[in-house]
């Protein structure tokens, strides 16, 4: 769906900025609607998609992970084998295209585990354009790997000191700093959050998940997929497969969130599911907040579901009923990581692990017609690191 | 209407900011005292919030050191209610969100009960300002808007036409802060321009930290604003000896000569 002239899907979104950044949102509402109309435009995109990040990604039968309490056909979308290893580069590929058709000099970006960090500069080693990356200083630290690959591709990593130095942080500071440079400088938002047009431009970059998934289903099964299953940090690889399916009513929808250690605990992600409607970084949606207002700490076991808002689309859909947004915890979700290597013999992302676990409980659920989809947003090999240093022993 | 009466012709007003709580409630009063024996004309009083996109490192500092304080929104309204008799009329400076989780309704019922004259909140563009503007307006609160040098002409006379008291005219690119002076001669071109658009008065702020940039101003604008460095000039002190760096700090600056 197409968000209302004020940016809303339904009472979420809009535009809540600093003046100063308005006329640069307008800016880019412009650029996105004659970009949009211009079949050269989505010419070019396809084509780097398809020659630079390696699409389509195929669909892949994943049967020894769900068959032992499964009769329903479980299929994921290789979104790991992208280049870079995420969903991420879709959009970074689509917002360095627009940069560039809009002359800006220089690109910013926020980043948490560093995974959007990595796409955006990416594309602008690719396209030739300076890039300035955005991370909290607790983040550069714990994604020392990242950082690094980061300035390899020709980025500068600025450490974010401020408020609990993480991806909120982060994501304030590079709204800052483009206020300080809205002349020259494209900002590169790595989900569909923040103000209007952005979640819904993000959105459109990552809809090719889900056209691709639908024809693919389409083309080997002669049917669409029962269950759609995909983890939810900000959203964007969730509203990129959604996007494919939303017409098709019978296609059940469901984002997985982070509950870290219960939605009940203080250590959780889950805004859509222990949030209140509240206003973060642009738009309305759900945040995870005090009753007065303050934005609260998050935890999760992974850095891309570990943020306190969510993006004003899945907020409606939420409302409207068309999803479900159900929460998966560390331990289920660390499971899921351990048993999907080893049945499948691919290393999920622990942000995708989530998906995975909840679309195994949902497959015991599911008769022989059923066909679920999981989108698997990206590989685990950023994760490794991590969980090595749990010191738990390999289950 | 309260606040538009602060500017005499010919005359530039002062708008001294500082955050309610920094580093706690005592300091606070102590200076918000010392700002109305040296001719503040109104004050801004900022409420901590977590997540200021509009500021820059010194008024997000200052926040955070207030919440850490565990200044709240209410704690704000109370020190507002006590002290307003003795005080030039007081400006809220906060977040949407705080408003929004308080409720438009309730929170222009608190504000006005507390007697605030009126409520600046950065991150409520000119499209979402109606709801928030008309609570505000039936406890006759005026609600300032922003007009940034990146504003277009034609919107820049519609936010004017929308701002309560004054307008307040953003000296520069980007957010808060004592950094970067304002390059005045756009400045000018801006105020130039929004004179022609509107008869309200125009204050400047954002960046507004020396005696030479405060006489670069007068004569071609109204008010001036001055924040981050102001708290700068506080900052590390406590109670009457941040009052006293305030007062040498604003002594200087010579506004109101
Ligand atoms: C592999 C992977 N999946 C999912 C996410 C979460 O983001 P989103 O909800 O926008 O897809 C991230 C974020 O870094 C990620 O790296």
């Amino acid at each position: 769906m197409q968000p209302d002239a004020l940016g809303y899907f339904g009472e979420f979104g809009g535009r809540f900025v600093p003046e100063v950044l308005v006329a640069a949102l307008s800016e880019l509402e412009r650029e996105i609607e004659s970009a949009f109309a211009d079949p050269a435009f989505w010419r070019e995109y396809e084509s780097v998609l398809a020659e630079f990040v390696g699409r389509p990604s195929p669909v892949y039968e994943a049967q020894r992970y769900a068959a032992a309490e499964s009769e329903a056909t479980f299929v994921v979308k290789r979104e790991d084998l992208n280049h870079t290893g995420a969903h991420k580069i879709n959009n970074t590929v689509g917002q360095a295209l627009l940069a560039r058709r809009m002359g800006k000099k220089r690109l910013i970006a926020e980043t948490g585990a560093g995974q959007h960090g990595v796409a955006t500069a990416t594309v602008g080693a690719k396209f030739g354009i300076p890039v300035d990356i955005y991370m909290g200083a607790v983040d550069v630290e714990r994604q020392a790997l990242n950082v690094y690959i980061m300035q390899l591709l020709g980025a500068t990593v600025h450490p974010v000191s401020g408020g609990t130095k993480t991806l909120k942080d982060a994501t304030s500071e590079a709204f800052r700093e483009w206020a300080a440079r809205v002349h020259d400088t494209f900002y590169v938002i790595g989900s569909v959050v923040g103000a209007h047009p952005y979640p819904y431009m993000v959105r459109e970059f990552q809809k090719i998940i889900g056209v691709e998934a639908r024809q693919q289903c389409l083309e080997r099964y002669g049917r669409l997929p029962s269950d759609v299953v995909a983890c939810v940090g900000g959203g964007s690889n969730a509203a990129g497969i959604f996007a494919g399916f939303l017409n098709d009513p019978h296609v059940r929808l469901w984002g997985v969130e982070s509950a870290g250690e219960g939605i009940q605990t203080a250590r959780t992600a889950a805004s859509l599911n222990a949030g209140t409607v509240g206003v973060l970084h642009g738009s309305r949606s759900y945040v995870l907040q005090t009753a007065e207002g303050q934005v609260k700490e998050t935890h999760s076991i992974s850095a891309g579901l570990d943020y306190p808002g969510v993006g004003p689309e899945h907020a409606f859909l939420k409302e409207s009923g068309r999803a479900t947004y159900v929460s998966v915890t560390d331990d289920e979700a660390l499971h899921a990581f351990y048993e999907f290597a080893k049945t499948e013999g691919i290393i999920p992302a622990l942000e995708s692990a989530h998906a995975l676990a909840y679309a195994r409980t949902l497959a015991a659920k599911r008769g022989r017609e059923d066909l679920i989809l999981v989108n698997l947003s990206g590989r685990g090999d950023k994760d490794i690191a991590q969980i090595r240093g749990l010191a738990r022993p390999v289950p | 209407m309260a606040l538009e009466s602060i500017f005499k012709p010919g005359r530039l007003a002062f708008i001294p900011y500082l955050m309610a709580g920094d580093p706690d409630l005592e300091t606070t009063r102590a200076i918000l005292a010392t700002l109305a024996r040296h001719g503040a004309d109104a004050i801004e009083l900022g409420i901590p919030y977590g997540d200021p996109l509009a500021d820059g490192p010194a008024i997000a500092a200052a926040g955070a050191r207030a919440l850490a304080n565990g200044i709240t929104l209410q704690k704000v309204l109370a020190l507002v209610s006590e002290m307003r008799a003795s005080l030039p009329p007081l400006i809220l400076f906060t977040y949407y969100n705080l408003v929004y989780q308080f409720g438009l309704q309730q929170f222009a019922r608190a504000a006005a009960g507390a007697g605030a004259a009126g409520v600046i909140v950065p991150d409520v563009s000119l499209e979402e300002i109606e709801p928030l503007r008309l609570a505000l307006g039936a406890h006759t609160i005026d609600v300032p808007l922003l007009v940034a040098p990146s504003t277009p002409p034609d919107r820049a006379a519609r936010i004017a036409g929308q701002s309560g008291g004054f307008v307040y005219v953003v000296s520069r690119l980007g957010v808060t802060g004592a950094g970067t002076a304002p390059d005045t001669k756009l400045l000018r071109a801006q105020i130039a321009a929004l004179r022609a658009a509107t008869k309200k008065p125009l204050a400047v702020g954002f960046g507004m930290s020396t005696r030479a940039q405060v006489d670069a101003v007068r004569g071609v604008a109204d008010g001036v604003i001055v924040g981050s460095a102001l708290i700068d000039a506080y900052t590390g002190a406590r109670g009457e000896d941040a009052a006293r760096r305030v007062s040498a700090f604003v002594d200087a600056l010579a506004v109101s000569d």
